[in-house]
């Protein structure tokens, strides 16, 4: 966790509800600072209202928000040392690129000069020079989302809160822009509160994840942690695709109670020679079922397999070798894994996940 | 795309699609005939018939070319008194209308929950549906000599009487749903995002009011004067009921063709209001009012 005495941000048994509906039931959190630090949820989940309860823009129906230290749970989003990229990116329509960075400034009363060599620096740092006079309708999404990021940085907030800014952007871009909000994330060294329903997106740019469920933080922890070591099956699930066993099947599959996950990419798959025992892996636990399904993605190929001994497995398969698919639809093939890469999930939650 | 129908009504169907400009044309044809004759047409008419003039002896309309109404118009002090004060009195109920609707408007798209949001549009929308004879006599009874108002002000003679300033009171009051409806549609359109991360970044309420929420209002509340401004200027009416003995644009026009029987005359005087609106509208184009319409 986070070593440092005061940490940017303090949530202590945050709730929210409104009217009848929970949306966040009891979120305890501590987000270090200069720390990347994602909430990773399905919509609904409670990770955006969370953000805008830390943002000033909620105000929590039980628990407190401490910022750098300080008790904010009351304070309007003007009082608070965070400032917010939002989903639509929310730029002012009449101002111009450079009055929409210079805002945050102009409204705390820094000078025209400074203001000026501020902005420009600000849309340098996310690679919009020139574009300063255009307004936010001339220009693409890409291009508006780093107007929205300069118009955060340029205030040097403690804190920076990013609720889904990628959403609205297409695939190349997107990864584009996660490659470069973690570069300037790394430059400014200001902590990033990142709210994403995307896994790929928490995992390759967090340094933590919370991953939310149902208004409540099912696990915290490194991308590795989340993803090797899910705490519950919802996050097996979630958190990547997962094949997760359970009760009967987990007894007949594995020899052993409880409820466990294997990731489709540790299973490896080998045509069935009839012999028991002569798997691929070397101490490997090898099972026998039929190919239902063969779903090729570019990079990997897609297995789905029924088990003979019940319930189904998902293996994937890198498209090393260009050619032939290592099995066709109603192969009889062997599963086979390493013990090591069984995890036994906690049986708080009980449902099975196949996302 | 199995079964391929063949009929009449398919074949003309399939002529239609086409021949896409007969399609329109077809379409349109009905509309446009109604806009050019019967609109464009009596604007014309309108136009035309300001340059003649009405014999004197017999009452007979002179179909003559001739600049005396515009003449009489501009050289007679009391035409330009009457027209400044047509002027007052709309810039006053447009003003009027402004202040009371923002805020309003404001309530209503930004603070009200969305279900008390449809019965205050319902509200506003209400007395646009009884009749403005009834509503005008109402506001008569209310101001007259040691009526309500005047008790509520504490004596006769307190409150306003009949004169300019009730007339401005009653068309601010029958206009205010103009103005109110594109502001609130303005407002609504205004994304609550926009009014967040004004907050976010360190603005409080005024400021956030002044530099995010009026900028992007100035084109709603230019197309809420459109209608305030022009239906003040061509109000008759409501100056009769409660105006005393004060006169408006639309008094003249009225007594032109009744009274007087001067038609040419009244079309004169009926092209002075439409100058003012063509050039308010070239004024505000630029401000997108129109699109806001």
């Amino acid at each position: 966790m986070t070593d440092s005495p005061t940490p940017a941000i303090r949530l202590t048994g945050l709730r929210k509800s409104f009217g009848a509906v929970a949306a966040v039931t009891g979120v305890d959190l501590e987000i270090g600072d200069g720390e990347f630090f994602s909430m990773l949820g399905p919509s609904g989940s409670g990770k955006t209202t969370v953000l805008r309860m830390i943002a000033g823009f909620e105000l929590p129906t039980a628990g407190t928000v401490h910022l750098g230290g300080r008790d904010v749970t009351r304070l309007a989003p003007f009082e608070r040392d965070v400032n917010t990229v939002f989903q639509d990116y929310a730029l002012f329509p009449h101002m111009t690129v450079r009055e929409n960075v210079e805002y945050g400034l102009k409204v705390r009363g820094v000078g025209r000069s400074a203001r000026r060599a501020r902005a420009a620096e600000a849309l340098a740092s996310v690679r919009l020079d020139g574009f300063g006079d255009r307004r936010p309708s001339a220009m693409s999404g890409g291009q508006r989302q780093r107007v929205a990021l300069a118009r955060a940085l340029v205030n040097r907030p403690r804190v920076l809160l990013l609720d889904e800014p990628l959403g609205a952007l297409d695939l190349k871009l997107r990864e584009q822009m996660q490659v470069e909000l973690k570069a300037i994330q790394r430059e400014v060294g200001i902590t990033f509160v990142f709210v994403t329903h995307d896994q790929d997106e928490a995992l390759t740019m967090s340094d933590r994840v919370a991953v939310f469920e149902s208004g409540r933080i099912a696990q915290v922890g490194t991308p590795a942690e989340v993803y090797e070591r899910p705490a519950s099956s919802f996050v097996a699930g979630f958190v990547g695709t997962s094949n997760v066993f359970t009760g009967e099947v987990a007894r007949g599959l594995l020899g052993r109670d409880g409820t466990f996950s294997i990731r489709p990419e540790k299973i490896d798959l080998s045509p069935d020679s009839g012999v028991p025992g002569a798997v691929g892996l070397p101490g490997a636990v090898g099972l026998p079922g039929v190919v239902a399904e063969v779903v090729y993605a570019g990079p990997v190929t897609r297995y789905v397999i029924d088990l003979d001994a019940g319930s189904r497995a998902v293996v994937v398969a890198q498209n090393r070798h260009h050619g032939a698919p290592l099995a066709a639809r109603g192969d009889h093939v062997r599963l086979s894994w390493h013990d090591e890469h069984v995890v036994e999930i906690p049986t708080s939650s009980k449902e099975t996940a196949d996302a | 795309m199995s079964t391929v129908v063949t009929g009449p009504g398919r074949k003309a169907g399939s002529f239609l699609h086409r021949h896409p400009g007969l399609r329109l044309a077809g379409f349109l044809s009905a509309p446009l005939l109604w806009l050019v004759v019967a609109y464009l047409g009596a604007l014309a008419v309108l136009l035309i018939s300001a340059f003649w003039t009405v014999d004197g002896f017999t009452g007979e309309t002179v179909r003559a070319f001739s600049l005396t109404n515009f003449q009489t118009l501009f050289s007679e002090e009391v035409y330009r008194n009457v027209t400044l004060r047509s002027l007052g009195v709309a810039t006053a109920v447009t003003v009027i209308c402004m202040l009371i609707a923002v805020p309003m408007a404001f309530f209503m798209a930004k603070v009200a929950s969305p279900r008390s949001r449809h019965w205050l549009v319902i509200a506003i929308l209400t007395p646009l549906w009884a009749s403005y004879l009834v509503k005008a006599y109402a506001w008569r009874i209310l101001l007259a000599n040691g009526g309500p108002v005047d008790s509520l002000l504490g004596g006769p003679g307190n409150g306003p009487g009949y004169g300019l300033v009730a007339t401005v009171i009653v068309l601010s009051y029958l206009w205010l749903p103009y103005m109110i409806l594109p502001i609130y549609a303005g407002l609504e359109r205004l994304p609550d995002s926009l009014l967040e991360a004004s907050a976010d970044l360190g603005a409080r309420a005024g400021r956030t009011f002044r530099s995010v929420v009026l900028p992007t209002l100035i084109p709603s509340v230019f197309a809420g004067s459109i209608f305030t401004f022009s239906l003040s200027l061509g109000d008759y009416i409501t100056v009769q009921i409660v105006g005393g003995k004060s006169q408006l644009i639309g008094n003249l026009v009225y007594a032109n063709i009744g009274a007087a029987n001067n038609l040419p005359f009244a079309a004169a005087i009926a092209t002075v209001p439409v100058l003012i609106m063509v050039i308010y509208l070239l004024a505000v184009r630029r401000s997108g009012a129109l699109e806001e319409l």
